[in-house]
């Protein structure tokens, strides 16, 4: 282990080293690499290239003999397939022949119908011809077709020699093959000026047999001499074919190669935060790309030849190399803090993932390695360029790709300098660097409505890039000019270069002139010095120079027959010849060489032999010229050949061709451009996802998983929202309802306050319960004692609290309009009033105290000292006189302050017992005693909830206790308050059931329950115009068989989660219990149902079960925590919840699946709201966090005070406005989100 | 009830119609890896460019592409299904690249099995078990994964028995009883791969959802 650790460390710090190296010297390092590239890839320029074209070689004919099949050392000059004899020798006897004298009575058709006639009587000479063999002998016999070619069959010899010649009825596609030269050679033509039709008669033999072949050479040149041939007959050549890659094997590959360009782009696409995505991108292609070819060439230098097809192989190369470790470099090194230097953010980042590299390598060329051991040659190979392969795909990484990435980091800090500064300008004061660091005190706040979060759309960093490429594209024109241009060009090529068109005409025009221009001597093609004036410059503009300069130094390199188009094209035009010439040019030796490389494989394929692996001889031409006289070529005339009149069909045949090339213009033009708008379309698809304004299609999926929230440099900075503090509580916030107007909250002294959720501004209170009855007066008396007042010094507060100057009697409480009557306890000595207010240290909780104010405290540890100290010093004005000392004062206030919480959702049977002691003891005192554990708040109603078990409505602006219901004993745990009915859990596990009526007269008894405690006589209560009654409806026992948990109501339904792992559904209407939800294996700790009726549960067993609240289904059940769930939210498309473990964590809501986590900060809050679709908040240490839901990304945090350090945020509540009401220690805290609201409007 | 039943249903309606797409995507990926793989297989036979071209692409027997791609959409869906119901997402690689990664590894399996030399029938079957579990290793490591491809490999060999022991066709040089002796390890190849094709397009269910809530 030691060991693994020192290596890990190693590693780790000769990577940073590495790092700060690459860093430091880019440009040094990226000409050496680049330079170590080439050298690699140097011996590769000895390879043939790859294709599949035929190979040549040349021999001599007089001395040729079959090659044998061993190879022959010495022969240097032969290559290695040049053994065995070939599948076949070809002799081919090409022919011209030409109608002479021309006479002006003859039409078109009799250019070459007769020559082509004389076909058949060549033919006949040939297969008859012997000479001690006949042909039949020597020749390659051929059996049936390929089966599916039979309606070759007529043209095509089957069951005897293959001999190939051209016929009268010739289709398109078999043409070339019958004729032996390219078509438009052959001059069998309407418009064939020369005159001269050229074919070849193709003779297939198996055998070589010289004296045959010159006895026939000799018999034909006899037939038909040839005048001015100079033919060279002394060289074969034999053409090797590769292995045929046809479309059928074609097809693999192809795939192959779908799935890596897909993987590439799936792979580069996962680049981010960089400042050029597609420059990374390259570089990574790159660093594959060029680690393959350097593997292939560092196997080539040390006499490794590949012998694999390597365009097959590529693909699975690259994929076993692959893109990650680039990728995982690049995410390492941009998720380091930006406020580092970029030498040191590249180096941390080599060094974070050093280990994981250096193991993924490991792992890959053990794998290899097992590979090689197979022990079969082609997988060794694999194997072997894999290896070499991953080893310079390392040297690359490490050189190459880390000094890209540390030069665009570097370009990225630049450009965010540049960014961000007009941006920070127009804040007023200027905010240090990152997101950590904690804010300066908020400023006095102005006022919240200045206040804006940056727009989603400005948030996102890459969105703007690619609009910036669209606006790009639509500012300057360039998709309509680039069709433009395009099509432009397009006409251009095809006037110039249409048979029929501008060239030809020019051409013609200058041969005419031009003094050099008679070809007659032949050779010498007249647009090969013409033609470079032409090109490229404006045709038009050239017509008017004098030809006669033109350039006339025509060389000589008339190399293989290239030009001979040329000279069927412009020459005729020259001299209108009566009478047809034939030459014989060096272009006609090898006139097989025009035809396509394919030609003699579909050939013999069509005979079903392969040549494949195998070559074929090429022997030399025989030339036969054939003269015929006119007679001749009348005779064979067909009868209908003269019906058309001969002049007017080239005219009309050019009329129509220009026509149709126009047409043909006009067609491809906007074919052209309808495929460049299409391409520009595709364009805009990919690089703008449709609904990039909503939810980032790409980004949804992003995982922030391990990433410190803060860690990610370039969120937007920190903007200046600051919470508006409600203070008020001296105690820790217990209970916390809103309904969206009002807000009620309920500290640990058991005041409850009622604020205005739209102002903050403090609308009533309800000082420490204790009421009794008083029947003298017939009203509450409000039990203030001598600690009546409470929270004097928070003057920010309209309270409806009496100030400090209602100590001496109660008429200014009624004197400022407010309802709530106070009745101050005489017995108060007057001594005190300069006393600080103690009151809410006290806590009045008695019930397992003796009521003894000289105990000792319950719990230990516990410091009064602080909170004392700070109620002292809020008083004023303070008190001259010495007596109520600090030290004093803590210990003369009742010692029963034992800080009780309301019990924590997880752990409330522990307090069963407890509890059911405490409801007991109080039955027979006073009802005060008792602490809310519950608070609700609908319309101007407060429903709380007390340990002894009663409910009490309050009106919240009056603050005066309208009802209270003490039906049950046992404390109520958890309320739900949804129109006119009130669900309370108890914590036995009963669920009561009440209904709230209105507009009841007076008369009416209000106070049904209690009627032990005879002690205080009912009397009619207070109250403005209504009495407000709340009656037991319904009693459901046993709901649960352990204590009640949470309560949620919403859509007409009450859940009820419970310690005993259930959830259950009962109906609001009629409490009626319609489900039983089984599924969990923990208490239930949290759920969220809302309107459309989603129903979620989490458990104490880190579960979190989705439901069908129609059928009581389970909808999902996925596992997210360590710990209990400790919150839930649903939004339209996500569940989000946080857990013991600090864990958030956001789900699909219809798969659930696990979109992403953020891993929050130990002792986060477990608190979250959901403020709009995309807007997330959590509570944690003294601030609260918004979250972009799209992206997992923190937007912005902010810290509530100061001195926030250990109180953690526990409750959070959305309301309406998309404030934020959270609880911050004794403060409550409101934030509003303007942007937000704006959304809203 | 009626008011939130209305999502609900909307929900179930989405699904269905996510369902069928993912079936349909799946299908055709089996249908295209099938007749392409199968090319592989009898590309040795075919001549040089024949000029029925499109012929030879359908060479084998018309049912063979339909049934490959209806057993893939029955795996890819099969896959995500039972993620869910073990309650163990699968998390690891989850990413496009990652699988069409896996998918050129399977190719390339296919393609040693067609075109690569071996000395004989072991050692291929061998080598290509060995890349088969690669394959497992490398881009999925779930214990479900492992098991479902082991038994659909197992079922699918007993299957092509079968099958060519009726004669609906046959192999040129079976070595195991009628068949060929790597035919499991291709199979459980193609299991892996089309499982993690469908438990990646899974992930992309809610994308379809929320764009439906995105049009209304």
């Amino acid at each position: 282990m030691t060991l693994r650790e020192q290596l890990r460390e190693k590693i780790s710090a000769a990577f940073y080293r590495h790092g700060l190296l690459c860093a430091s010297y880019p440009v040094p390092i990226i000409l050496f690499t680049s330079a170590s590239i080439l050298t690699c890839c140097y011996p590769l320029l000895r390879l043939p290239l790859p294709g599949t074209g035929p190979v040549e070689f040349t021999t001599g004919v007089r001395d040729y003999s079959v090659p044998s099949h061993e190879p022959q050392g010495d022969l240097g000059e032969r290559p290695d397939w040049y053994r065995g004899p070939p599948v076949a020798y070809i002799q081919q006897v090409l022919v011209k022949a030409a109608v002479s004298p021309w006479d002006s009575s003859l039409v078109t058709v009799d250019v070459f119908r007769s020559p082509l006639g004389r076909a058949f009587s060549l033919l006949e000479e040939i297969r008859n011809h012997v000479h001690s063999d006949s042909l039949e002998t020597l020749c390659l016999q051929v059996t049936d077709l390929f089966p599916g070619l039979r309606r070759m069959q007529s043209v095509l010899p089957e069951h005897g020699c293959l001999l190939v010649s051209p016929g009268l009825h010739t289709s398109a596609t078999l043409r070339d093959l019958l004729f032996g030269v390219p078509g438009k050679y052959t001059g069998v033509s309407h418009y064939n000026k020369k005159k001269v039709v050229t074919y070849t008669m193709t003779l297939v033999l198996s055998r070589y047999d010289a004296r045959f072949l010159g006895s026939l050479r000799a018999r034909l040149k006899q037939l038909h001499p040839s005048a001015n041939c100079s033919l060279r007959d002394d060289h074969m050549v034999h053409v090797h074919f590769k292995e045929e890659i046809g479309i059928a094997e074609l097809i693999p590959l192809v795939t192959t190669y779908i799935i890596l360009f897909a993987y590439i782009y799936f792979s580069t696409r996962k680049i981010d935060m960089v400042k050029s995505k597609w420059g990374l991108a390259l570089a990574a292609v790159v660093t594959v790309l060029s680690s393959l070819l350097m593997s292939v060439g560092l196997c080539t230098l040390f006499g490794l030849t590949p012998t694999l097809n390597g365009g097959e192989i590529f693909p699975y190369l690259v994929v076993v190399i692959g893109l990650e470790n680039v990728l995982v470099l690049t995410k390492s090194v941009v998720s380091t803090p930006v406020d580092l230097e970029v030498k040191l953010r590249i180096a941390q980042g080599l060094s974070n993932e050093s280990w994981s590299i250096m193991k993924n390598m490991a792992t890959e060329l053990c794998i290899i390695l097992i590979g090689y051991f197979t022990l079969v040659p082609a997988i060794q190979e694999f194997c072997l360029f894999a290896v070499v392969g991953l080893v310079s795909d390392f040297f690359l990484q490490m050189f190459f790709f880390t000094t890209v990435l540390s030069i665009d980091i570097r370009r990225m800090e630049l450009a965010d300098l540049n960014r961000r500064l007009p941006a920070e300008a127009g804040l007023p004061p200027p905010k240090p660097g990152p997101l950590r660091t904690r804010e300066a005190p908020p400023p006095p706040r102005p006022s919240p409505h200045t206040i804006t979060l940056q727009t989603p759309a400005f948030r996102n960093l890459r969105l703007p890039k690619r609009l910036r490429v669209v606006y790009f594209l639509a500012r300057t024109r360039l998709a309509q000019r680039i069709i433009m241009v395009g099509t432009v060009i397009w006409i251009g090529i095809l006037v110039y270069t249409d048979p029929a068109g501008i060239r030809t005409y020019l051409a013609a025009q200058v041969s005419d002139q031009s003094p050099l221009g008679d070809p007659g001597g032949g050779g010498l093609p007249p647009h090969l010095g013409v033609a470079p004036v032409f090109r490229g410059g404006d045709p038009t503009s050239t017509l008017g120079i004098n030809p006669a300069p033109a350039p006339t130094p025509i060389p000589d390199n008339q190399s293989q027959g290239h030009h001979g188009s040329s000279r069927v094209g412009p020459l005729p035009e020259a001299p209108p010849p009566s009478v047809p010439q034939i030459t014989w040019g060096a272009e006609d030796e090898e006139g097989w060489r025009r035809l396509s490389f394919r030609h003699w494989p579909s050939l013999f394929s069509y005979y079903n032999i392969t040549l494949a692996k195998r070559y074929i001889s090429i022997l030399p031409v025989i030339p036969v010229t054939v003269h015929l006289s006119p007679q001749e070529a009348i005779e064979t005339r067909h009868p209908q050949d003269t019906k058309h009149p001969p002049p007017s069909i080239p005219k009309v045949a050019a009329d129509i061709q220009t026509d149709l090339t126009l047409y043909k213009v006009a067609a491809l033009g906007l074919a052209a451009g309808v495929l460049l708008v299409l391409l520009l379309f595709c364009l805009y698809r990919v690089l703008c996802p449709r609904n990039y304004g909503q939810n980032g299609v790409t980004h949804g999926r992003r995982r922030r998983g391990d990433l410190p929230c803060d860690d990610y440099g370039y969120s937007p900075p920190v903007s200046e929202i600051s919470p508006l503090l409600l203070r008020g509580h001296s105690m820790d916030i217990e209970c916390l309802a809103s309904d969206g107007m009002l807000l009620a909250s309920c500290c640990l002294a058991g005041q409850i306050r009622v604020w205005d959720a739209q102002t903050g501004d403090c609308l009533t209170v309800i000082p420490n319960h204790g009421l009794r009855r008083s029947s003298s007066s017939g009203c509450w008396e409000q039990r203030d004692g001598w600690e009546s007042v409470s929270g004097a010094a928070e003057t920010e507060c309209l309270g409806s609290e009496a100030h400090g100057s209602s100590i001496s009697g109660d008429g200014l409480s009624e004197g400022e309009g407010y309802p709530l009557r106070r009745r101050t306890a005489p017995s108060r000595p007057t001594l005190f009033t300069d006393q600080p207010d103690l009151t809410p240290l006290i806590d009045t909780n008695f019930a397992d105290q003796p009521p003894s104010h000289l105990c000792t405290p319950p719990r230990e540890g516990f410091d009064f000292g602080g909170l004392v100290e700070r109620a002292y010093m809020e008083h004023e004005p303070p008190s001259p006189s010495a007596y109520p000392s600090p030290s004093s004062a803590s210990s003369s206030p009742p010692s029963g302050a034992q800080l009780q919480r309301r019990p924590s959702l997880g752990d409330s049977s522990a307090f069963l017992t407890q509890d059911r002691a405490s409801t007991a003891g109080t039955q027979a005192t006073a009802d005060w005693e008792s602490s809310v554990w519950a608070m609700e708040l609908r319309g101007n109603l407060i429903a709380a909830g007390r340990s002894s078990g009663k409910l009490e409505l309050w009106d919240a602006v009056e603050g005066s206790l309208r009802c209270i219901n003490e039906d049950g004993v046992s404390g109520i745990t958890a309320l739900a308050f949804l129109n006119n009915r009130i669900v309370a859990a108890r914590l036995n596990g009963s669920l009561d059931f009440f209904t709230v009526e209105i507009n009841k007269p007076l008369g009416l008894l209000q106070y049904r329950g209690a009627p032990g405690r005879g002690s205080m006589p009912p009397s009619p209560c207070y109250s403005s115009e209504d009495v407000i009654s709340c009656q037991l409806t319904r009693s459901v026992q046993c709901a649960h068989q352990k204590p009640i948990t949470v309560l949620r109501a919403a859509a007409g339904r009450v859940v009820a989660g419970s310690q005993d792992h259930t959830v259950r559904v009962y109906r609001l209407e009629d409490s009626c219990c319609l489900f039983t939800l089984q599924g969990h294996s923990g208490g239930i700790t949290a759920i969220y149902i809302d309107q459309t009726m989603v129903l979620a549960s989490g458990g104490q067993d880190g579960a979190i079960c989705l439901w069908d609240v129609l059928t009581g289904s389970r909808v999902s059940h996925v596992y997210g925590h360590r710990g209990d769930v400790t919150s839930l939210v649903c939004t339209t498309s996500c569940v989000i919840s946080s857990g013991l473990d600090d864990l958030i964590c956001i789900w699909d809501r219809s798969t659930g699946i696990k979109l992403y986590s953020i891993q929050q900060e130990v002792g986060c809050g477990a608190s979250l709201g959901v403020i709009s679709e995309s807007l997330l908040v959590t509570g944690g240490q003294g601030c609260v966090s918004f979250w972009d839901l799209n992206f997992g990304d923190l937007l912005q945090t902010v810290y509530l005070g100061q001195s926030s350090d250990g109180q953690g945020v526990r409750q959070l509540l959305v309301l309406d406005n998309a404030a934020i009401i959270c609880d911050f220690g004794s403060e409550l805290s409101l934030v509003y989100v303007p942007s937000v609201l704006e959304k809203l409007d | 009830a009626g008011k939130g039943g209305e999502p609900l249903i909307y929900i179930m309606y989405n699904r269905t119609t996510n369902l069928l797409i993912r079936g349909a995507l799946l299908f055709s990926v089996g249908v295209f890896l099938a007749l392409v793989l199968n090319l592989l297989q009898v590309q040795r036979n075919v001549t040089l460019f024949p000029p029925d071209v499109i012929s030879s692409i359908f060479s084998s027997a018309w049912w063979v592409p339909p049934c490959c791609g209806t057993a893939s959409a029955m795996i890819g869906l099969l896959y995500p299904c039972i993620d869910s119901h073990l309650g163990e997402p699968h998390k690891f690689k989850r990413e496009w690249s990652s699988v069409m990664r896996c998918v050129a590894v399977f190719v390339g399996i296919n393609h040693a099995s067609a075109k690569v030399d071996f000395a004989n029938n072991v050692q291929l079957s061998l080598t290509l078990a060995a890349l088969s579990v690669g394959l497992w290793w490398t881009f999925d490591r779930s214990r479900s994964g492992f098991g479902l491809g082991v038994s659909i490999a197992l079922l699918a060999t007993l299957a092509t028995q079968l099958l060519v022991y009726n004669g609906v066709f046959q192999y040129t040089s079976p070595d195991f009883l009628y068949i060929r002796s790597w035919l499991p390890c291709i199979f459980f190849a193609g299991v892996i791969t089309m499982g993690n094709i469908g438990r990646q397009l899974a992930l992309y269910e809610y994308k379809f959802i929320q764009e439906k809530t995105h049009q209304d």
